[in-house]
């Protein structure tokens, strides 16, 4: 049983083995790296066309065609690239299966499924898939309708970084608690985990073992399915990842902030700008909004949602019912739509749209609020506003989505007057909660990245924000292959009926019977049979008859298997009994000797075996083995 | 006793009796109880029974074996204690036998009844009534009742028990109180053989190794001590205070906090406390009870007007202990101040803070609680070498001792400590040891010693500090305002704390200018408000208006306030609130507006889209929300600040207050809420005493001026306000009213002034008016009133008689004992018809 780390925990991507299968669990992609590209302008930004080159510091200028600076930063100039996927680890195409999480984690799905040779399957339930979808199509048009004339490549030396796919399928749909079987080996589930919609933590069990891989979990009340934990519980393993990225910022408190900040803004004439996925935490926020608005007097200020995928994510969001949270799932039966954004956009105070090209132009009024991507500042809808309303004070953007460092992102744009407020919303899993959850569910290991097993680096102090379990978890670096810490010692075989109403069960204790079986085992598709042995070949017969028991294994006569134990005293009086003296026992680690000095002959005893060394007497030997058979069962 | 009780009496006396009736329910039993009580004291119960003989009767067949309800059974155990409290009544019923019959062995203790946990009680209270006189000490002894009431002190019933312990300390104290009277402490073989029993029993207890047994033991003591005042307690104390110092050394001490309650029982008693053993014991008590347990002990000690100085200073580190601890879990440097010095500091670093989350909080919270009530107290300590004295050189002072302030008050660590704990609980603090991260790990997050350090730092502006930790407080009450993690709990007292330092911090105190420090911190406290009054959660607009409304009260006037508020958003922000759909929130923002307009800080609200629209004056917005608004707080807070205006002269009421008084008054008047009707009468009285001068000693109003006020209370038509609310279905409002017009009548008609009578205004019409009123109907309007008319109805009108009704209690009908008797009586049908009241 093995576990490969290829990620960051966020964002992870591990492979398991467990019984001859290769699982990869999520395949998140690491999008930190577009931070270091100039953002793509929708319009021609004479401010980014104009920053000046970089040259080395002994005046090399071969670069300045590909790096430009900005703010004392130096950043590529070219179509954004992503980290893939490690591959030196493992070979991707003996991966059998990837079981994915949530939406978030399947965006480097594509690469492995494209250029590795894969020929597995990807579990996925629906919303995860249809979702996923949406943002990697987001992702793939904001890229593609900013062609840049060529894309950089002197700047780096080595090609970790690659360009951005294209469209593409996934395939396998699940539902919650459906069990799927993998080769007859083992088996696959998806539980709620109650971050996303269709967000899942999977459970992988054989008959004897169970390894729960925990991944994106929340217990907050938000728009999907709450978390099943009961299901986690007895796990012999239990993998952890995708712990909320900003332990410290309290959910609640942080939209507290968001419509805080918001609200003071539009009252104060201002733009607000919130950088984000057009899926997830914008529902929330949304619901948030529709019940902050009224109260706040900002019915009248116009909210935008400007994203390729808008439409079809609000639509998407509405119509997966069995994936939401009790409450929305009621409305549904009234019939009402589960999430009030509807109500928004009957009302005209949400309007959504695929870009700021086209009706948006029109309708676009301020102040306003303003939702869109990509959360990276990089590319996107995103930074035209940024470009727009930077230069005012007046302005905010808020920052929800936890994934990038803000200050990072908001470097290409400096010097900048708009105000910047961080909201980072991240429902996942806090310590806290997971020592709760460990507690609740009490798995017998415990395995997570690294990170989560200190404080975090820049609050060395926190001993609350790492996770506290006992036995201590076990961690694993990046590209780290750790041998999960338990050995599996059984396996489930099945008898054939006639074979089993063959056995003659002998009790050797009150409620315990052995039988000896002599069968063939039959293996297939990872599934055992104990199948009667077929008849011992007749001695004599005929060529077809003789190829027939050439396949057969040799029946040897099998010697009666002995069980029980030999107490030492009375085993002695026995051998008094029967003429022998001078007889000394000795206690030893493993049990004892029992010498008998006139016959110069030793008598081992040990729990599981018995031993005679006599001077080559052997009818002395037979003697004493039938003393000793005579305390024991045959059968 | 009236002689409808009288008469109503037998019968009652015969359904209490009959099993087969329905039982009124204990209520009523119980006020037939308070009701006889209130008969026998007033006199004799001998004669009460004599001329009333249904009620022995009552009693005697109580005693007969039926099948009484347990409620009866124990009224009739509580009545006969009442009767036999007076000694020849006692004796009237001795002779009947009918006392050991209901209290000794033959009645209810033996039979089924006793089951009854209200028997059992009844029982007790019978006999705590009883207990008043020698011949119930006999009566108690002989029937072998003290030995029920030690085993009833375990009774499973906790109210039982309690009452079976208060029972030991009355015979305790008959018994002892009588025969010690005059001496100056006898001794225990004066004692009587009930009380020796009775000490015997306490003396057992408290060896014992049972704790239960134990804490009834101390809860006993405790009693006694804390009411019995007698020089016998002394004895007592001299025998049981060995006993009770060995608890001291038991691992673990049994009954902690009964101990504690215990010794601070004995120490507050003026017989007492006296006893040096008694604060050896104390200071024994201190360092063998854990930290949690010794707090309380610690506080009371500090609290007691005297006691020896070193036992103080022990008791004080008790308190500071965990403070000190929580600075050694960041000390840095060996610099840093320290709370405790010495030995008390060295033991401190062994004794580390219990383990579990909610001990550890629980310790922290008691102890900033138990600082913050000390904190207050006198500060003049008297000179150390009196008080090393022992208590008795505190007798020498001229005026009776206070409890004081621990002395030195160490303000700079303690400072240090709250800002610390504070800076743990949002996890900025740094810790310097294995011990301070798990205290970190502890206390991140928690609201509960956020709750209590805010609370205790806000006391503590009262007194100064270094200004290098004035600023570090500023820095931490900043960081808790701004802060999103902040609960809207956290939030109102970092608000409120915030407020008091800045009080504190005006120089020179009293003056109303802010430090230069204090001014720069006006700056970021405004943006945090901007943002704060924003915010989704009602609590913290609310808080923040009540915050801004405090300041401004403070230094409205102050030039550079009034600079950095006019340059922020935050009076429009006000204005928007009182919009706002949390009612709370719109009261608050009344109250703010109010607040800000009085010193001219509400500036007209900039509309870039609308510039020509005229916006609406503060006054015309807070009418709007008198006469619109659906909910009765914010239309209260309107009233108030419009009474507050008229009282204090606000500029755009001061300039026609007539004008600006009528449409309150009149919106007032029709407003459902009782409140507000009584604030708009508190308006008008404000308004007449504007118009006519102080309320005071009958002082009349030179004529002139009398007539102009008249005819400008009939112009924003006061009186039909008034007159109606006279009869007002709420009775303040009515209280009121009648106040008000008394206030006028007798400013208009000033004592030994006698009107004419003769031919006065027709004020027939008025007076039907007023009948009808009366009689409820509201709708007939009064009509226009000229002032003539107003004087000849007051004159008319017997407003003291109406005071009076007014100022008896609505019930007072329904609580007399007649209709209690009725009540009772009714609800079994014996009265026949069903006229009683049926309340």
């Amino acid at each position: 049983l093995k576990l490969y780390r290829k990620r960051h925990p966020t964002l992870p991507c591990n492979v398991l083995k467990f019984k001859s299968t290769t699982i990869m669990l999520d395949c998140g992609l690491d999008m930190t790296s577009t931070l270091n590209f100039l953002p793509l302008p929708l319009v021609q930004s004479p401010r980014l066309s104009n920053l000046p080159g970089w040259s080395l510091k002994d005046g090399n200028a071969f670069l300045d065609k590909e790096l430009k600076e900005c703010s004392g930063h130096v950043f590529v100039d070219s179509v954004p690239e992503f980290c893939l996927p490690e591959t030196e680890l493992i070979d991707l195409s003996t991966v059998d299966v990837i079981l994915i999480s949530n939406y978030h984690c399947m965006m480097a799905l594509p690469y492995i499924t494209e250029h590795t040779g894969f020929m597995g399957t990807v579990y996925a339930t629906e919303p995860t898939v249809q979702i996923g979808r949406l943002l990697m199509e987001e992702l793939v048009n904001f890229i593609e309708r900013v062609p840049k004339a060529q894309s950089a490549s002197l700047w780096k030396n080595k090609d970790i970084q690659r360009r951005c796919y294209t469209m593409q399928e996934v395939n396998s749909l699940v539902g919650y608690s459906q069990k799927i079987e993998l080769f007859g080996a083992v088996q696959v589930t998806p539980l709620s985990s109650g971050y996303a919609l269709g967000s899942s933590n999977w459970i992988i069990q054989s008959h004897y073992e169970k390894v729960s891989y925990v991944s994106g979990s929340s217990l907050l009340t938000t728009h999907p399915q709450p978390m099943d934990q009961a299901s986690l519980k007895n796990s012999d393993v239990l993998i952890l990842t995708g712990l909320t990225q900003i332990p410290t910022a309290n959910p609640d408190s942080m939209v507290g902030e968001f419509c805080s900040n918001l609200a003071l803004t539009v009252r104060n004439g201002g733009n607000v700008l919130v950088p984000c996925y057009p899926s997830g935490v914008i529902y929330d926020l949304l619901e948030c909004l529709y019940q902050y608005i009224d109260s706040a007097g900002l019915s009248s200020i116009p909210f935008y949602f400007i994203s390729p995928v808008a439409n079809s994510s609000l639509e998407f969001s509405q119509i997966f019912a069995e994936w939401l949270c009790h409450n929305k799932q009621t409305k549904v039966y009234l019939p009402e739509p589960p999430f009030p954004h509807a109500e928004l956009i009957q009302t005209n105070k949400l309007k959504h749209y695929p870009s700021i090209h086209g009706d948006f132009s029109n309708d676009f009024r301020q102040p306003c609020v303003v939702f869109t991507g990509h959360p990276s500042l990089r590319f996107g809808d995103v930074v035209h506003f940024m470009e727009l309303w930077g230069k005012s004070s007046l302005n905010t953007v808020i920052f929800t989505e936890p994934d990038f460092s803000y200050l990072e992102a908001l470097a290409p744009y400096q010097p900048l007057a708009m105000k910047c407020i961080y909201c980072p919303i991240d429902t996942r899993l806090n310590f806290i909660q997971v020592s709760k959850l460990l507690k609740e569910v009490q798995p017998l290991h415990v395995v997570c990245p690294e990170q989560y097993t200190q404080p975090p680096p820049a609050q060395s102090h926190r001993m609350d924000l790492m996770v506290d379990c006992q036995p201590p978890a076990m961690s694993y670096r990046r590209a780290e292959v750790l041998a999960l810490p338990f050995k599996r010692r059984y396996e489930k075989i099945e008898i054939m009926p006639e074979l089993a109403d063959s056995l003659v069960p002998m009790e050797i204790k009150p409620g315990i019977s052995l039988a000896t079986v002599s069968a063939v085992l039959h293996t297939k598709d990872n599934k055992h049979v104990l199948q009667p042995p077929p008849r011992p070949a007749q001695p004599t017969g005929g060529k077809k008859r003789k190829r027939a028991s050439d396949d057969i294994p040799d029946c040897k006569v099998l010697k009666p298997l002995l069980s029980g134990s030999i107490p030492v005293d009375q085993f002695v009086q026995t051998l008094e009994k029967h003429g022998f003296s001078d007889i000394k026992v000795e206690d030893t680690a493993k049990g004892h000797i029992v010498l008998l000095q006139e016959a110069e002959t030793l008598i081992q005893i040990e729990e599981d075996s018995t031993h005679i060394i006599c001077d080559d007497d052997e009818v002395l030997r037979v003697r004493l083995r039938d003393l000793v058979l005579k305390f024991l069962q045959k059968f | 006793m009236d002689p409808e009780c009288a008469r109503l009496l037998p019968a009652l006396c015969a359904v209490l009796a009959d099993p087969r009736q329905p039982v009124a329910d204990d209520t009523c039993l119980e006020k037939l109880l308070d009701w006889f009580k209130a008969v026998t004291e007033a006199g004799s119960s001998l004669l009460l029974l004599q001329e009333h003989p249904c009620l022995v009767e009552l009693l005697f067949h109580v005693l007969k074996p039926q099948d009484l309800s347990s409620r009866i059974l124990s009224f009739a155990l509580r009545l006969a204690g009442i009767f036999a409290a007076q000694e020849n009544c006692f004796q009237f019923l001795q002779q009947g036998e009918l006392l050991p019959g209901l209290f000794g062995e033959p009645g209810p203790l033996g039979a089924a009844a006793w089951a009854a946990p209200s028997v059992r009680s009844g029982w007790i209270q019978g006999l705590h009534s009883l207990a008043q006189h020698p011949s119930a000490l006999r009566f108690l002894a002989d029937s072998g009742a003290v030995d029920t009431i030690f085993s009833l002190q375990g009774d499973p019933s906790l109210f039982v028990a309690s009452a079976a312990g208060q029972l030991l300390v009355r015979v305790l104290d008959l018994a002892l109180r009588g025969p010690a009277e005059g001496r100056v402490c006898p001794q225990a073989w004066d004692w009587p053989a009930c009380a020796r029993k009775v000490v015997c029993h306490l003396e057992d207890c408290l060896r014992s190794e049972a704790t239960p047994r134990v804490t009834q033991a101390l809860h006993v003591l405790t009693t006694t001590f804390g009411h019995c005042r007698g020089l016998w307690t002394q004895g007592l104390w001299a025998r049981l205070s060995p006993l009770v110092a060995r608890l001291l050394e038991k691992d673990p001490v049994p009954a902690p906090h009964a101990l504690v309650d215990l010794l601070l029982g004995v120490a507050r008693s003026p017989v007492l406390s006296s006893d040096p053993g008694l604060w050896e014991t104390a200071a024994q008590a201190l360092s063998r009870l854990s930290p949690t347990q010794a707090g309380p002990l610690a506080a009371g000690i500090l609290k007691l007007q005297d006691c020896p100085q070193a036992l103080r200073i022990q008791a004080f580190s008790i308190l500071l202990q965990p403070l000190a601890h929580v600075l050694e879990a960041t000390a840095q440097a060996p610099g840093t101040p320290r709370l405790l010095e010495g030995a008390a500091g060295d033991l401190m670093a062994v004794d580390t803070f219990p383990p579990s989350r909610s001990a550890c909080v629980g310790l922290l919270c008691s102890a900033l609680a138990h600082l913050e009530l000390l904190q207050p107290l006198v500060g003049v300590a008297r000179p150390a070498s009196a008080l090393a004295a022992g208590p008795a050189a505190g007798t020498d002072a001229p005026s009776p001792p206070q409890p004081q302030r621990p002395s030195p008050w160490p303000q700079a660590p303690l400072l240090a400590a709250v800002v610390t704990i504070l800076r743990f609980c949002n996890g900025s603090a740094a810790p310097s040891s294995e011990a301070g991260g798990r205290l970190c790990a502890m206390l991140v997050g928690c609201v509960r010693v956020q709750r209590a350090a805010l609370d205790f730092l806000g006391v503590l502006s009262q007194g100064l500090g270094p200004q290098e930790l004035v600023t570090q407080v500023f820095a931490i009450l900043l960081e808790y305002l701004v802060s999103p993690d902040s609960s809207p709990t956290v939030l109102k007292k970092a608000f409120q704390a915030t407020l008091r330092w800045l009080l504190s911090s005006a120089t020179p105190p009293g003056c109303c200018d802010l430090e230069p420090y204090a001014q720069l911190v006006l700056g970021e406290l405004l943006a945090v408000l901007q943002k704060r009054l924003c915010s989704p959660c009602w609590e913290v607009r609310d808080s923040g208006l009540e915050f801004l409304t405090q300041m401004t009260r403070h230094w409205g006037g102050q030039g550079s306030f009034r600079q950095a508020l006019l340059g922020s958003e935050v009076p429009e922000l006000t204005r928007q609130l009182l919009q706002d759909p949390e009612s709370y929130v719109r009261a608050s923002a009344v109250a703010a507006v109010g607040q800000l307009s009085s010193w001219g800080l509400l500036t007209a609200p900039s509309s870039p889209e609308h510039p020509a629209v005229p916006q609406k004056t503060p006054l015309e917005e807070l009418l709007l929300v008198l006469t619109t608004d659906s909910e009765g707080f914010p239309r209260r807070a309107v009233m108030r600040v419009f009474t507050e205006w008229l009282r204090d002269g606000y500029a755009d009421v001061a300039e026609d207050p007539e004008q600006s008084v009528a449409p309150v008054l009149r919106a007032a008047s029709r407003d459902l809420d009782w409140e507000v009707r009584v604030q708009g009468l508190e308006l008008a009285l404000v308004f007449l005493e504007q118009l006519l001068g102080p309320r005071g000693p009958s002082t009349a109003a030179p004529p002139g001026a009398l007539t102009q006020a008249l005819q400008a209370l009939c112009r924003v038509q006061l009186f039909e306000f008034a007159f109606r609310s006279l009869f007002d279905c709420d009775r303040p409002v009515a209280q009121k009213s009648c106040d008000l017009l008394l206030f006028l009548k007798a400013k208009a008609t000033p004592s030994g002034s006698q009107q004419e009578v003769g031919d006065g205004p027709n004020v027939a019409s008025v007076e039907a008016a007023l009948r009808r009123w009366q009689a409820g109907e509201q709708g007939q309007p009064l009509g226009e009133l000229a002032p003539e008319a107003v004087l000849a109805v007051l004159r008319s009108m017997d407003l003291e008689a109406l005071r009076d009704t007014l100022a008896e209690s609505s019930d007072h009908v329904e609580r007399s004992p007649q209709s209690l008797l009725q009540d009772m009586l009714a609800t079994v049908g014996v009265l026949g018809d069903n006229e009683a009241d049926c309340y």
